[in-house]
């Protein structure tokens, strides 16, 4: 991390070409552009109305008809899935969004600070950190009840420690440099540094990690929507769409697989640019 | 000459102490000095000396834990600086009291552009509008010579030089028509062309604006480019006080003498520089008596016993602290 806020953030240039020379962060970027632009334009994609019954078609096989099959209630698999990219989405962007803004702000003021207040926060996070990440969204998710909000508030909490941690770093070794010290010296509040002087100079380690960090939300929304802690039905979600197809898996493999198949594919995509982001700003890797 | 003068700055019996394994030892021992209205007064001394403690004192700028100021006052406009809150330290900081730091490479925010970092202690201190202060930051800009200011307003400080990053320095510290500016070191870090470039403006500023100025320095040729006055510390102590004529034509105190001896002159040749043997004693190993005995070619026996105090000296304000060389004047 060090290494990354001694670099230039000041230069986006050299960062894009660097993030640009990487052929993976180019699949990645893909990937993650089509998954979004299903997401927008679900209702003008989607074949069926993903909450619409026909009793008729029950658990029919892909076909020309209905290209990823139905499941149990007749419902078009496609268009659930399709529908089902918005609320892997939103969950995963806004609780990373509501993670990243309280975890940096807790990390500046633990590494600007520093001394026991520091020790006393870092500690508390230590002890959130230590529990896995689903078991705590489980816990949180359990107590708040099963709702969109309360899904997407599980998980930014489950994610706060992770950027406290990535913020704290950068601060402690920012607030020692010159142009903190000059600011200090011109007469500037300790607020004004750590918001105009300390934020800007370590955001984009911060921003690239919520890449990666968004993957394992979306990962936990997905393992609490099939324990049944999600989103409640009927609202199509990929979590809840692999619970019904695990009860079916035999009869009907298409159910679990292509919902499962989707989740694999956003998660390879924002791994695939947060890593490429992660190497690009790092000036040991860029040189190579 | 500045005897006449109003007091700007007023340094009273400052100690300013360190902790070292659990005790608190000073880095400054009191110290004296003051600094009249639009007098440039120097402090020179090696690595160590307490020269940059000293300014760092002043504005209590000093790392929270490990650091204090033991005893002593800072007069400055009737009160005592030691004494304020943090709160109203804030707003003598960087408005009536400014600081020039030696890197200009590393004193600059990276991801401000110059202009908006001059308007910012603007905005701060007089409540001006972002439109007014940026107006005000380019004025500073071309004040400071900074050529086609206009455009220069909106780059980063990673597309400047060194020499141009240390006069958007000195334009962020004169932002807010500071009474007394604190420099420590400002030039170390430039190359000579441009060290005399900068210095001439600090002094062509410092009559514009009617500031004192505080110079930091172990460089004795720019003392005599630009103080009025030369306070030579040694392992935290002021050993001679001295207007800067009188400093290098009758230095009192050994260690001044040493000091010029070290510093290569165009009337002299290069082999006639000599170092000086041995080291400032460390902070948790002072000794008793004077702290220069020990390198000292004069040293007497009683040098050891007492710590010799600062006493006036042949000329005007001219004041040293050695016995033995007031001794020798007198008898």
């Amino acid at each position: 991390m060090g290494a990354a806020v001694s670099s230039s953030p000041a230069r986006p240039g050299g960062l894009w070409l660097a993030f640009s020379k990487n052929r993976l962060s180019w699949v990645g970027l893909a990937l993650l552009a089509i998954i979004i632009i299903v997401a927008i334009f679900a209702p003008l994609i989607a074949p069926y109305d993903p909450l619409e019954q026909n009793i008729v078609a029950r658990l029919e096989p892909p076909s020309a008809e209905f290209l990823l099959g139905t499941d149990s209630y007749g419902r078009d698999v496609l268009s659930r899935l399709i529908y089902g990219t918005r609320i892997s989405l939103t969950v995963g962007f806004i609780a990373i969004l509501i993670a990243m803004t309280i975890g940096s702000m807790i990390g500046i003021l633990a590494g600007y600070v520093g001394g026991v207040f520091d020790q006393i926060v870092m500690g508390l996070l230590d002890v959130m950190l230590s529990f896995p990440t689903l078991l705590l969204g489980l816990m949180i998710a359990a107590m708040l009840g099963a709702s969109l909000e309360n899904l997407i508030i599980a998980i930014a909490i489950t994610e706060i420690a992770p950027f406290a941690r990535i913020a704290r770093a950068p601060t402690i070794s920012l607030k020692q440099r010159d142009f903190v010290e000059a600011g200090r010296a011109l007469g500037f509040g300790p607020v004004r540094i750590m918001g105009v002087h300390i934020l800007p100079n370590m955001i984009s380690d911060v921003v690239v990690m919520s890449s990666l960090w968004m993957a394992s939300a979306i990962r936990t929304e997905a393992s609490l929507s099939f324990i049944g802690l999600g989103v409640p039905p009927p609202t199509p979600t990929w979590g809840s769409m692999i619970r019904e197809g695990f009860e079916n898996i035999l009869d009907a493999w298409w159910l679990a697989v292509f919902p499962s198949l989707a989740i694999l594919l956003t998660v390879l995509a924002l791994n695939l640019l947060g890593d490429a982001l992660r190497d690009a700003i790092d000036p040991k890797l860029r040189a190579e | 000459m500045q005897q006449n003068q109003e007091t700007a700055l007023d340094i009273r019996g400052l100690r300013t102490e360190f902790k070292v394994g659990g005790r608190w030892y000073p880095a400054v021992r009191d110290l004296s000095l003051d600094v009249a209205e639009n007098e440039t007064l120097a402090i020179v001394g090696e690595s160590g000396s307490g020269k940059s403690v000293t300014a760092l004192s002043i504005l209590r700028l000093l790392p929270q834990a490990g650091a204090r100021i033991g005893a002593g006052e800072v007069l400055f406009e009737g009160r005592d600086l030691t004494k304020l809150s943090e709160r109203e330290m804030s707003s003598v900081r960087g408005n009536s009291i400014a600081m020039i730091f030696q890197e200009p490479m590393t004193s600059l925010n990276p991801t401000m552009t110059v202009g908006e970092q001059i308007a910012e202690a603007i905005t701060i201190h007089r409540g001006a509008s972002q439109a007014d202060a940026m107006a005000e930051a380019l004025r500073l800009l071309k004040e400071v010579k900074i050529p086609s200011a206009d455009s220069r307003l909106h780059d980063y400080p990673h597309q400047f030089s060194g020499g141009m990053r240390q006069r958007v320095m000195i334009a962020m510290a004169l932002a807010c028509r500071p009474k007394v500016l604190l420099a420590d070191e400002p030039t170390t870090a430039l190359d000579v062309t441009i060290q005399a470039q900068v210095l001439m403006q600090l002094d062509e500023l410092k009559e514009a604006y009617g500031m004192s100025v505080v110079f930091i320095t172990h460089n004795l040729g720019v003392v005599a480019q630009i103080a009025d006055r030369v306070a030579v510390m040694y392992a935290g102590e002021v050993v001679e006080l001295a207007t800067v004529d009188a400093l290098f034509a009758n230095p009192a105190h050994p260690y001044t003498v040493a000091l010029l001896r070290t510093m290569p002159r165009a009337d002299r040749a290069t082999e006639s520089l000599e170092p000086i043997p041995g080291s400032v004693p460390p902070v948790t190993a002072m000794p008793e008596g004077c702290a220069y005995a020990s390198r000292c070619p004069l040293k007497q026996p009683s040098c050891e016993d007492k710590r010799p105090e600062l006493l006036p000296f042949d000329g005007p304000g001219h004041q040293v602290r050695c016995p033995v060389r007031l001794e020798q004047t007198r008898g």
